[in-house]
């Protein structure tokens, strides 16, 4: 991109008011557009204050043109400007008050409106931070009906949903501008995230507490969908994994189950139940790989197959070398795990 | 233009006790940083204890006698502390002597007790937080006496080997003054860690 | 000593006193007596010139860490080697620079401005120096190894702790806090002592200029918020090393405690590096424009409103933890009402201006940038105390902005500002003018290319402390912005360093008064003789150099051995003759056996206790008291 291109596209981020899948002010739900509005309150509140100070500011300068070689002034009493400079003072300060109750008692509302907010109806969900994942848990009516994902988490849209926070190993915070705030996941502790998504679409959830060596690369896909296709999302994950059905399937399958990746991961309807890394089951349903190190897609996931130690330096998945007819097998079998 | 002498300072006096000496000020602004030191220490200890139930973790505090022993004796230190304070200010040699070197004893029996007190924690350090708050608090304080032990110790022999001036009388009565701040500083630990945990029972 | 009062020095006299004094005070060329010197203003020359390097060597990481962001996806870092280079700037600017340089500073101008010939622990000061630059020293060597710590200045547990932070990288850190927060606690100490006890006469707590008041109220802010990173940092060292749990929560140790602790000293930091740049613009606002400042006591009352206030607001680092809401909503509270006393000292500074005759000259442009950024900083404040405001801001690039405003425009502004006015006090030639104004334009400009950016970044949902980011977010075109401001204020500090470097040897020689300011550290030649002041000023009025000629002094300190006069602390009436101390190699060994105190414990634990040894040895050397022998040779004529 040229420099005037990108001095243009930043006008244009100004002007749209950072509207985006990653967006505080582009609300998509309740919370984020309560926040949304008090930023407005703010910005116009500020603003004015900091004008204020600008304009007396360039006023002094503007004056200062006169301005002689005159003898120092000692004391504040001897200029004729000391009387009406207190009663400005006394101005301004009385504005600075006036300024920061109105925000205050905003923030005070704001803040308890949001805390009071309906959960009874609300959908419960787990999420688990750990390096540098997420595990999203579905509470079900009955444990076979529980859904468990990795860094998605699918919400139906008008209804509020209840996250709760744990964190496996070091803290780390959870933040989905478009549909709200933050809220740190900290070991030991429990900590509870309220989201109301109000509009349809995909956005982009991403760790804000750093947490180590890939805090850049901890992402989370948010899909707000209607609540039909999300009975009918949650329906099919609850669905144990489809059979391999292809020969390069079936031997991508054995690998799995044979290798060390059946250690670590789980694919319900399968031998494979391991708990310390994602859950993949319907991998092939997801928007990412990695925790949205890399777009969904056949090549990206066999990239990451092959080395993800290059794609995510750091991260906790070894590298297990594997031919190419391995791998791509591999990579098919998971590539079929809609 | 020349400026104008108006005065003469040379017949004021060379040194001078508590708030007109500079070392006093030094002195207590130490006494304020490590004052703050034990109050946000102790701050720890409550917050958590606020987050671990029951405490002690085992259910065992630390035995009373040895931190008792050690309670009363600090306290009655104060009498022959005090006592070298004003032996100090009157700028009286052979009694600042003695009660520097009574002072000296006494830090030295305190020491011996607090070594012991260690051994009736009921609690290591690396056993839990718990465990790590209570040492943490004991060791702060074993450090402070141990450092006002050895400026005590340095006095003495000083004290032992010249006559003092009235600077030196200065820094005994500075001295006696950390003292103070010592054994007042140990009652709130005494509590927390002797008997905090008994009233949590 | 006969002649009558009040009489004018004899110019004879004023030579022999001269040759005399200096021969008392000064320090010789000799290896032995550069290590051993105790004179302020040596030891803040050291102090100063450590500070300003660290704060080029943070620099220069911060535009690598710019570089790499310039473009999405870039591999020019690596991650391990990113997140060192963060947990690098953050920890050298803030313990290394910004902290250590104001202190500085004051080390050098508080005894002067306070009439005086040395400051108040002439050797705790040389001790606390080297403390100071062993600690740095040790923490990039580790660095420069690639020890460098990685988890952040803020070293958040656990993943700072021992299980998630195996190694000695954090360890280096935690022990270099302990180096930086002895220095400092030493110094503040000093600058209460001083200010409180060794003010010229006359010079009563209304009298004192706002510069002493802000390193009055600093320095107690300094006594009650650096012991609890010192705390917190033990706690943490002896959780790595010998397995205590205050953060383990597994054992009933709780990593909130950390943050408690480290915020508590933490956001007052903020606050302890602001007000002595506050007492930097007062003075240069009344120099420049020739006008006492308007509202002092407003004034002092605001600083001291600030120091308090500061201790009310650590909670607004944790209010994305979990805290239950009322309480939060008291410290949203608390943070917004720093505002006023801010606000009221902005409006103060302006209306000197407004009322008086200023002259544009460099150090006044850096107080005008100043003004403009730190103001926006200060607002941006406003906006994070707000508890649901800050859920959505908190830890992106919009807090990266604002605290960049309030830092480098709260504080690097005014210190760039002090420089250019103080520098021919310090040196004894003025600074360029016409670079000084290349300095601040590049500076001004460059740090709001840099910088503004970041707000929008972080609103467009940028976290902070990522090595790199996606393609597609939107966030390319205002990183590359940004990246490009950088190096303007990369090119302007270039600048700076030319510029000091040239008017060292080629500047306009300064005389005692090139602004005609009205402090006393204007009152003595330029760069100030060893002993600071032949004979000891009178203080009249508030701006004590503009009281009607001719000034008042005071004789009768001894010009045969160190000597400094000792006043009450609130009306300042000459009390008593106080000894300084000689200069002593003592605090130089106590600084090296500190040093291998705590470098060796991160090794070997027992050495917390071995290693305490040398430096009580060092210690007794070093205050072993003076012998009534000694002290009576001194006083005979």
């Amino acid at each position: 991109m040229s420099g005037r291109k990108h001095i243009c596209a930043a006008l244009v981020v100004l002007l749209a008011g950072c509207s985006g899948q990653q967006a505080a002010l582009d609300a998509a739900g309740d919370q984020a557009a309560t926040i949304g509005d008090l930023w407005t309150l703010m910005l116009w509140v500020c603003g004015f204050m900091y004008l204020l100070v600008l304009i007396f500011l360039a006023h002094a300068i503007w004056r200062a043109r006169h301005a002689l070689d005159a003898e120092p002034l000692t004391h504040g009493s001897g200029s004729r400007a000391e009387h009406p400079l207190r009663m400005a003072l006394g101005g301004w300060v009385g504005l600075i008050v006036v300024g920061l109750f109105v925000l205050s008692l905003a923030t005070f509302f704001i803040d308890r409106s949001l805390a009071q907010a309906r959960t009874d109806d609300a959908l419960k969900i787990k999420v688990t931070a750990a390096q540098w994942w997420w595990k999203v848990e579905y509470e079900g009516m009955a444990p076979d009906q529980r859904v468990v994902t990795a860094n998605e988490l699918r919400l139906p849209v008008g209804q509020p949903a209840l996250l709760e926070l744990h964190a496996e190993d070091v803290i780390h915070s959870l933040w989905i501008p478009n549909l709200g705030g933050k809220e740190d996941l900290i070991p030991g502790r429990i900590n509870s995230l309220l989201l109301t998504p109000r509009r349809e679409g995909e956005y982009r959830g991403q760790c804000a507490e750093f947490c180590g060596l890939q805090h850049a690369k901890m992402a989370l896909d948010a899909t707000v969908m209607n609540p039909d296709a999300f009975t009918r999302w949650r329906q099919q994950q609850l669905t144990p994994a489809p059979a391999p059905s292809t020969p390069e399937q079936i031997r991508g399958h054995e690998i799995f189950m044979s290798g060390p990746c059946a250690a670590c991961h789980q694919i319900a309807g399968t031998p494979a139940s391991g708990q310390t890394g994602p859950n993949l089951t319907h991998l092939a349903s997801r928007r990412t790989i990695a925790a949205g190190a890399r777009p969904y897609s056949f090549e990206d996931l066999r990239d990451w197959l092959r080395d993800p130690q290059s794609v995510k330096p750091g991260n906790h998945m070894p590298v297990v070398q594997l031919s190419d007819s391995d791998l791509n097998a591999l990579t098919a079998y998971l590539d079929s795990l809609k | 233009m020349k400026p104008r002498i108006v005065g003469d300072v040379s017949s004021l006096p060379d040194a001078a006790f508590s708030h007109r000496s500079l070392i006093w000020w030094g002195v207590l602004g130490f006494i304020l940083i490590e004052g703050t030191v034990f109050v946000l220490a102790g701050g720890a200890y409550f917050f958590l204890m606020n987050h671990s139930t029951p405490w002690p973790p085992h259910r065992v505090p630390p035995e009373l006698l040895l931190g008792t022993c050690f309670t009363v004796l600090m306290m009655l230190s104060e009498i022959p502390n005090v006592w070298a304070d004003r032996a100090a200010h009157g700028e009286h040699l052979r009694q600042t002597r003695i009660g520097l070197a009574l002072m000296t004893l006494i830090g030295l029996a305190l020491m011996v007790i607090r070594y012991f007190e260690f051994q009736t924690l009921n609690v290591s350090w690396d056993d839990n937080a718990y465990g790590s708050i209570v040492w943490a608090l004991l060791f702060l304080h074993t450090v402070h006496l141990v450092t006002d032990w050895v400026d005590t110790l340095v006095l003495t022999v000083f004290a032992h080997m010249h006559d003092l001036e009235r600077t030196h009388f200065s820094d005994v009565a500075d001295n006696c003054l950390y003292w103070h701040f010592v054994a007042i500083a140990w009652l709130p630990i005494y509590a927390l860690l002797y008997w905090v945990p008994r009233m949590m029972k | 000593m006969t002649t009558a009062l009040p009489r004018e020095a004899d110019p004879a006299e004023i030579t022999a006193q001269h040759a005399q004094l200096t021969r008392t005070w000064g320090t010789g060329q000799s290896l032995f007596e550069r290590l051993a010197t105790v004179d302020h203003k040596i030891v803040a020359r050291r102090y100063v010139i450590t500070a300003f390097v660290f704060f080029v060597l943070a620099g220069v990481l911060a535009l690598l860490m710019r570089i790499q962001l310039a473009q999405p996806d870039s591999h020019l870092i690596d991650p391990d080697r990113y997140n060192q280079l963060f947990t690098m700037h953050g920890t050298t600017m803030m313990f290394l620079f910004a902290v250590p340089i104001m202190e500085a500073i004051a080390v050098y101008l508080v005894p002067l401005m306070c009439g005086t010939r040395n400051i108040s622990f002439p050797r705790l000061n040389a001790f606390s120096y080297w403390v100071f630059l062993f600690g740095g020293v040790m923490i990039w060597i580790a660095f420069l190894m690639n020890a460098g710590p990685e988890t952040g200045w803020f070293s958040y547990v656990p993943l700072a702790g021992p299980e998630y932070s195996p190694g000695k990288r954090t360890d280096f850190w935690a022990q270099m806090v302990t180096f930086t927060e002895v220095a400092a606690l030493a110094v503040a100490v000093e600058l209460i002592a001083t200010i409180l006890k060794q003010r010229a006469p006359g010079m009563t707590l209304a009298r004192m200029p706002l510069f002493l008041w802000a390193m009055l109220v600093t320095s107690f802010m300094v006594i009650i918020a650096m012991p609890a990173v010192m705390l917190a940092s033990s706690f943490l060292i002896a959780d790595r090393l010998i397995g205590t749990h205050f953060f383990n929560p597994v054992e009933g140790g709780d990593a909130l405690l950390w943050q408690h602790l480290f915020w508590f000293f933490g956001h007052p930091e903020v606050y302890i590096i602001f007000l002595p740049a506050l007492g930097m613009v007062s003075s240069i606002v009344i120099t420049f424009a020739r006008r006492t400042i308007f509202a002092y006591t407003l004034m002092v009352l605001a600083l001291v409103t600030t120091g308090l206030l500061a201790f009310g607001l650590w909670v607004h680092h944790m209010f994305a933890t979990g805290l239950p809401h009322l309480g939060s909503s008291f410290y949203t509270a608390a943070s917004m009402m720093i505002a006023i006393p801010s606000g009221m000292q902005i409006f103060a500074w302006i209306a000197t201006l407004w009322d008086g005759k200023p002259r544009f000259m460099t150090p006044l442009l850096f107080v005008i940038g100043f003004i403009v950024i730190f103001v926006l900083g200060g607002l941006t404040g406003v906006m994070l105390a707000s508890v649901p405001l800050d859920l959505q801001l908190h830890d992106t690039y919009f807090v990266v902005a604002h605290f960049h405003y309030v830092l480098i425009g709260g504080a690097v502004f005014p210190l760039f500002a002090a420089f250019y006015y103080w520098f021919p006090k310090f040196t004894g030639r003025k600074l360029s003018e016409r670079l000084g104004r290349w300095n601040f334009w590049l500076f001004f400009i460059g740090f709001n290319v840099t910088f503004f950016p970041m707000h929008i970044l972080g609103l467009a949902g940028m976290p902070r402390r990522v090595y790199t980011y996606a393609d597609g977010l939107g966030w390319e075109s205002l990183n590359l912005l940004s990246t490009l401001g950088a190096l303007m204020i990369g090119a302007s500090v270039l600048l700076f360093i030319v510029n000091a470097a040239r008017s060292l040897k080629q500047g306009e020689p300064a005389g005692d008064n090139p602004w005609g300011a009205s402090t006393l550290e204007w009152a003595t030649s330029s760069p100030p003789p060893p002993y600071n002041f032949m004979h000891i000023p009178v203080v009249t009025g508030r701006e004590a150099l503009w009281q009607p000629e001719p000034r008042q002094v005071l004789e009768g300190l001894s010009p045969a051995h160190r000597e400094v006069l000792c006043t009450s602390a609130l009306a300042a009436v000459p009390d008593i003759r106080q000894h300084s101390a000689e200069p002593s190699i003592w605090p130089f060994w106590t600084a090296i056996a500190t040093a291998i105190w705590f470098i060796a414990s991160i090794f070997d634990a027992r050495a917390v206790l071995w290693g305490s040894l040398p430096v009580a040895v060092c210690l007794i050397a070093w205050m072993w008291p003076t012998p009534p022998r000694v002290l009576q040779q001194r006083t005979a004529p």
